[in-house]
């Protein structure tokens, strides 16, 4: 319990995950499922760069007068998630485009009773 | 509720066309094939109501099980977090890598920003992989989003905002400061903090801006798709041919035979400039070619 | 330090959850785009600069223009809400 208060970062990285999680399970809406995916993203990243922090430590940039840096490692594993997801997210959005467009909805349930009626009436 | 109140209207209608259906079916002068005609419509608004108590049933089913999950990871993660070391201390037994990474990468890239050093010197077959992910994605949206040439875009489609005075004046102060930063940033990526990334999805935001206030068709004048084509192909081919080759050889030859130069002036650290560059403007192509294909299905 | 950082993860989570409970498509959208530029500021708080500069240009500028030009796509900009039909 003590290591979870001392833990707090890492905490509030893994609730952050947790509301991504249950906003992409429990929302029917398409939308609302992909920001629920990016604030799973960021929860993740966010988890991984407090890993690599260490205290009083600098940026990782050659300075003169810098003691000693955080550990650049989640940095560079991060920067490219943070674009690539950007990318991922186009993609949901552009086929939840297309559902509607076929669909006229953007409920999963409603998606799933029209393609049964459109199945049926062939 | 929608859909409860739909299963009511599709119970009663049911029950109604029963009912009707045995009404008929006592007449003994209907012809045969319109009692068939009948009894197949029956069928089908029994299946969909079918549908309907199935679809209920698999919901609740579907939110007791997401229930159980979602507790079951975020319990599983919290006991993690637990019993792991505590937030902010430096354990050099776990961070051996990052320690080569943090002595080396000066002498080694010429690069004094450590996290380019390492994302474009150590691992750069790996971030060839991330841009061509890129580019996929950029495929993706085109093919889901492009409109066909037969197909008339309606104006209501989208907003046109070009004739609003204040974006304009905004803009027009704002897009050069964004874009000369994005320019810097991919720069200066082994210099400061920044890089490729960064830089480009800067670029690719400004480029937006310009799109937006000024118009599609100057925004088009500017960056045509033979363009658009042509510098996406050069920056890919040249990050292929630049660090592609170590995947015949093994991994083993990272060298690029180029002299590092002085560390801190701005033409240094070997390969990493132009891989900058190439990173920067497929990440500037991506981001802008997402939005027109949103915007309107094309380059024109 | 410390308790600006709790803040701003505190609000962090309330954005979330905001962005997640909020009836409204546009207005969660937005939730979501100032809770990218809070995420920003964290970054910055961790002593990554890198990660600041791209989350601000790509989370909340470029991510948030594409939800919302999907929002406009499917004309769901106007006084839409959406179909809360959990039972």
């Amino acid at each position: 319990m003590r290591n979870l208060i001392n833990n707090y970062e890492e905490v509030f990285a893994i609730v952050l995950f947790g509301i991504g999680f249950v906003t992409l399970l429990f929302h029917q809406n398409l939308i609302k499922k992909i920001i629920g995916l990016n604030i799973m993203d960021t929860g993740l990243y966010l988890f991984l760069a407090s890993m690599g922090y260490i205290y009083g430590g600098d940026a990782p940039i050659y300075a003169e007068n810098a003691g000693f840096y955080i550990n650049p490692v989640p940095a560079g594993l991060v920067l490219t998630g943070i674009v690539v997801s950007v990318s991922v997210t186009a993609i949901m959005l552009s086929l939840s485009i297309r559902l509607y467009k076929r669909y006229g909805t953007l409920n999963l349930d409603e998606i799933y009773l029209v393609a049964r009626n459109k199945i049926n009436e062939r | 509720m929608k859909i409860k109140t739909k299963i009511k209207e599709f119970v009663s209608q049911s029950r109604e066309w029963t009912e009707s259906f045995s009404d008929m079916s006592e007449k003994r002068d209907l012809p045969r094939e319109r009692v068939r005609k009948e009894e197949h419509m029956v069928e089908r608004i029994l299946e969909e109501k079918a549908g309907h108590m199935g679809l209920l049933k698999w919901r609740r089913l579907y939110l007791v099980l997401a229930a159980i999950s979602a507790l079951t990871l975020i319990t599983v993660l919290l006991v993690t977090v637990a019993n792991l070391p505590g937030f902010g201390e430096h354990h050099e037994h776990m961070d051996t890598v990052a320690q080569y990474y943090i002595d080396k990468a000066l002498e080694e890239t010429g690069a004094m920003n450590i996290v380019a050093g390492m994302i474009l010197d150590y691992r750069a077959f790996d971030t060839l992989g991330e841009s061509f992910v890129l580019f996929t994605a950029l495929n993706c949206v085109l093919i889901l989003l492009r409109r066909d040439f037969q197909e008339e875009y309606r104006l209501s489609d989208y907003y046109d905002l070009t004739r609003d005075p204040i974006l304009r004046r905004v803009g027009m102060v704002v897009i050069p400061c964004v874009v000369s930063f994005g320019v810097y940033v991919m720069l200066n990526g082994h210099l400061s903090p920044g890089g490729g990334f960064s830089g480009g999805a800067i670029f690719g935001a400004g480029l937006i801006f310009l799109s937006l206030a000024f118009g599609d068709d100057f925004a088009a004048r500017l960056v045509s798709e033979k363009l658009f084509k042509g510098v996406a192909a050069v920056a890919l081919g040249f990050y292929c041919l630049a660090k592609g080759y170590s995947f015949f050889t093994g991994a083993n030859h990272l060298e690029s035979g180029i002299s590092l130069g002085t560390p801190g002036s701005i033409f240094s650290s070997g390969l990493i400039l132009p891989l900058n560059v190439a990173v920067g403007f497929v990440v500037t192509l991506t981001m802008y070619g997402i939005y027109r294909m949103f915007r309107k299905g094309s380059f024109k | 330090m410390e308790v600006f950082k709790l803040i701003l993860l505190s609000l962090l989570v309330i954005c979330a959850i905001s962005a997640t409970l909020s009836k409204r498509l546009l207005a969660s959208v937005i939730i979501f785009m100032a809770y990218s530029l809070v995420m920003s500021i964290v970054w910055i708080l961790l002593e990554s600069p890198d990660l600041a500069i791209t989350e601000a240009a790509v989370g909340a500028g470029v991510s948030g223009i594409l939800f919302l030009m999907t929002l406009k796509k499917l004309h769901r900009t106007e006084i839409d809400t959406e179909d809360e039909d959990q039972d």
